[in-house]
């Protein structure tokens, strides 16, 4: 019997014993997983659905743990959807109401320019006054501010709102978005997609339905992008489930999404204060069933900021192959009551990574590597590589 | 050329081993430890240098049920008094203590400490733990008289005076350490803290605290302590200088102790808080969450005759605290309501008790309120309920024989 054989029989062995044996067979057979099954990972021992999670993750990844040089701008928190779960949000004249200019938004951009920064996260509300030429003037100030940056840009929620005061139809703004400088999109706002959840919580903002649509005509005009769920709210577990088929189905016609990030809802200062948000072990499970559901999504993000360091490191055995970056000014947690840094070193990032068992690999926004602990594990200036762990040739 | 610290150079840049690596001689190991075997201090140090977080996590886990079948982790309401700061051991890694005669020095006169007390006892507080300094002027019956008044007027358990600081009375008093450790339960003392092993290993120790209780010392102190009728706890401080196997060695020594004594009610370990304390530049950056959870499951995979395992959120914080229920701990520790020490070292997570509450039923475990020697005092148990008094915890008798 090789280790490998070995370790398959441990993992099933760990996995019966939780009560997810026929789980574990479709794991190991590289099945998809069925929506009965996402279900049951919600309820099994955490301890088990972490290792399956894991045993994806190092088919994938090996022990490669990404992370990029980056830095977010939230142009504005001027917002008309009043999203209940949102701390970020002000209404127009509220006090702490602001909209960055576009050469504010260039100049936070210029004030880290002795940073190797190579990906600038923009994202923000729905500000209607905002007209269209504001979003491309946006773009080209911080393109013309630091020309070798990869802007990433705009979630699904705010390309709606462009299209819109563009008075054309999405598919024709995207080329011109991309023509002024946007390299692709991120996952936010996605929330959770069920009808229900939406009413309840942020019935102003697009249906699951139009944002999934959205991400549909992005990933067609050949812009990459992430995807998200918010999770630990007023969400079921079906519903969770069904969140993550439905992004997977799209991923198949698509192939767009490079990253999935389970975002955890932080409930101070917003309109769902009372409710508790998700704990340690709800986030940990999260990330795993996320890797576990989403066999089609390279990436597996544990976004720090969000997280806090020690789960995010512990993350990385459990599904999770992406911890972000170094961030600088993070506004949106810090809002709703996060009490992580805003930012963080380079070295100290690497450090966690290393302490965490993984070879710290340094991406830009496409996963090119651009720094490698192990140059054997990810060759500097190539694609990450991605798929089973055999062929690392470690 | 960089000052060195006291003695010799830090412990070499420690690796974590890659996570996806997992030697086949771990699966032995791995039996060994869920059969219920105890592991060699050799074993324990190649589940240091090779096992994944994973596997530690689930061995942890799998030693803790076995301790704990019922799904209840216990913590303790209890307020952290230092009745004083003055200290002559003079601790490179301590931000909290002050020389005689410093400006910042203090000794708590009766009335505040009474205040503080009478505040935990209002609060349901079933422990006063109280440690501080070595001052070089406060002996024993300094300390008996404290207890002794503590008592008169309330029912609270002391949890007082590391083992240093009883080592200390006894030098003072120049006397046999058993004789003030008598005199100490006589006058009301009901346990006795773990802290100030710091690292159980004399090359360590000469580094970081080379005026204080040697390693002997102190395993003698705990020693003696048990044999009085009183039970104590243990704890390790580590992410400094000391290396992976002087871990183990810790660890080991911890555990033949236990096996002599039963004394020991329960196990907590900490990462070193570097920032702020008086030699800070000399020590290295403070040690990644991700090691102090391969080292607190470790210990409870090692320490397999100690009850009890602690996690310490004071300096990890709720969410890692939360996990660690999950790695070995099947205790919170205390609510602290009142912490100095770590906190002078830039560490502070102090937490609501019904914010620890939910931190434990979010993990999917019972909370309940214990007393010193993990008794159950929670209106909510109808279970078995363990020691509630000093005399019921005993290990020895010799206490209930001399009160």
């Amino acid at each position: 019997m090789t280790a490998g054989d070995g370790r398959a029989a441990e993992l099933l062995a760990l996995a019966r014993a939780a009560g997810i044996g026929s789980i574990a067979e479709k794991v190991l057979a590289r099945e998809r997983l069925s929506f009965d099954d996402g279900v049951a990972l919600y309820a099994a021992d955490v301890h088990a659905v972490g290792a399956l999670a894991n045993h994806v993750r190092e088919e994938l990844h090996g022990d490669r743990a990404y992370f990029n040089v980056n830095q977010h701008v939230n142009y504005t928190n001027i917002c008309n959807k009043l999203c209940r779960f949102c701390a970020f949000q002000r209404l127009p004249g509220q006090d702490g109401a602001y909209v960055l200019s576009p050469e504010e938004a260039a100049q936070k951009v210029r004030a880290q320019a002795h940073q190797p920064v190579t990906e600038v996260h923009m994202v923000a509300g729905i500000y209607p006054k905002l007209p269209y030429s504001y979003y491309l003037d946006l773009l080209r100030a911080v393109k013309a501010a630091r020309p070798g940056i990869h802007v990433k840009a705009f979630t699904m929620v705010e390309l709606q709102q462009i299209a819109r005061c563009a008075r054309k139809p999405l598919a024709e703004v995207l080329p011109e978005l991309i023509e002024a400088g946007l390299g692709s999109i991120p996952g936010g706002g996605a929330e959770v997609f069920s009808e229900r959840v939406h009413r309840a919580g942020y019935h102003l903002k697009n249906t699951g339905e139009e944002w999934l649509e959205i991400a549909r005509c992005v990933h067609e005009a050949g812009l990459r992008s992430n995807c998200t769920m918010l999770h630990g709210h007023i969400e079921t577990a079906r519903e969770r489930v069904d969140h993550l088929d439905r992004l997977r189905l799209l991923q198949d016609d698509t192939g767009g999404f490079q990253t999935y990030i389970a975002l955890s809802f932080h409930p101070a200062n917003t309109e769902w204060s009372h409710l508790p948000g998700p704990t340690a072990i709800d986030e940990l499970r999260e990330i795993a069933v996320g890797r576990l559901m989403l066999d089609n999504v390279p990436h597996v993000k544990a976004y720090w900021i969000m997280l806090g360091i020690p789960i995010a490191q512990l993350a990385l055995s459990f599904g999770a192959d992406d911890v972000d970056g170094t961030v600088v000014e993070e506004h949106i947690y810090h809002d709703a009551g996060a009490t992580t840094p805003q930012e963080v070193a380079r070295e100290e990032l690497v450090q966690w990574i290393l302490d965490a068992g993984r070879v710290p690999v340094e991406r830009d926004t496409l996963y090119n590597v651009v720094w490698s602990a192990d140059e054997r594990l990810a060759p500097v200036g190539h694609a990450a590589p991605v798929g089973h762990a055999a062929l690392d040739g470690a | 050329m960089p000052p060195v610290l006291t003695g010799s150079a830090p412990a070499p840049t420690w690796r974590a081993p890659r996570a996806s690596a997992r030697p086949a001689s771990l699966a032995r190991v791995a039996e060994r430890v869920l059969a219920g075997e105890r592991i060699t201090p050799g074993e324990a140090l190649e589940l240091h240098e090779h096992a994944d977080l994973l596997l530690l996590g689930r061995l942890a886990d799998a030693v803790r049920w076995r301790w704990h079948p019922e799904p209840i982790v216990t913590y303790v309401v209890d307020r952290n008094v230092n009745p004083t700061n003055v200290c002559v051991t003079d601790c490179g890694f301590c931000a909290f203590y002050r020389r005689p005669g410093d400006p910042e020095s203090y000794v708590l006169s009766r009335e505040e400490l009474f205040a503080k007390i009478q505040e935990t006892v209002d609060l349901g507080g079933q422990q006063l733990l109280m440690q501080g300094g070595h001052h070089p002027y406060l002996k024993t019956d300094f300390w008996c008289e404290l207890l002794a008044d503590i008592r008169a007027r309330w029912d609270i358990n002391p949890h007082a005076l590391s083992a240093p600081e009883i080592d200390h009375l006894a030098k003072l008093d120049k006397r046999p350490v058993e004789d003030v450790i008598a005199d100490l339960a006589a006058a009301g003392l009901g346990s006795v803290p773990g802290a100030g092993a710091e690292i159980l290993v004399e090359r360590v120790r000469r580094i970081i605290a080379p005026k204080k209780t040697s390693t002997e010392e102190w395993l003698d102190v705990h020693r003696k302590v048990h044999e009085a009728g009183l039970r104590s706890s243990a704890t390790m401080m580590f992410g400094h200088v000391e290396t992976p196997a002087e871990r183990v060695e810790h660890l080991a020594r911890l555990r033949d102790l236990q096996d002599r004594t039963g004394g020991f009610t329960a196990f907590a370990c900490w990462t070193m808080q570097p920032e702020g304390v008086p030699e800070e530049s000399l020590y290295p950056r403070k040690a990644t969450p991700a090691v102090y959870l391969r080292v607190q499951a470790l210990s409870r995979i090692f320490l397999d005759n100690f009850a009890n395992v602690q996690a310490s959120f004071v300096t990890q914080g709720l969410k890692m605290a939360q996990v660690t229920l999950r790695y070995g701990c099947n205790d919170f520790g205390g609510t602290m309501l009142e912490e100095n020490v770590v906190s002078a070292a830039g560490c502070f997570h102090l937490e609501s008790i019904s914010a620890i509450e939910r931190a434990i039923e979010g993990a999917g475990f019972v909370p309940r309120r214990r007393n010193s020697w993990y008794g159950i005092v929670d209106e909510r148990h109808t279970g078995e309920r363990g020691p509630l008094s000093r005399e019921e915890a005993a290990t020895h008798r010799a206490a209930g024989a001399r009160a």
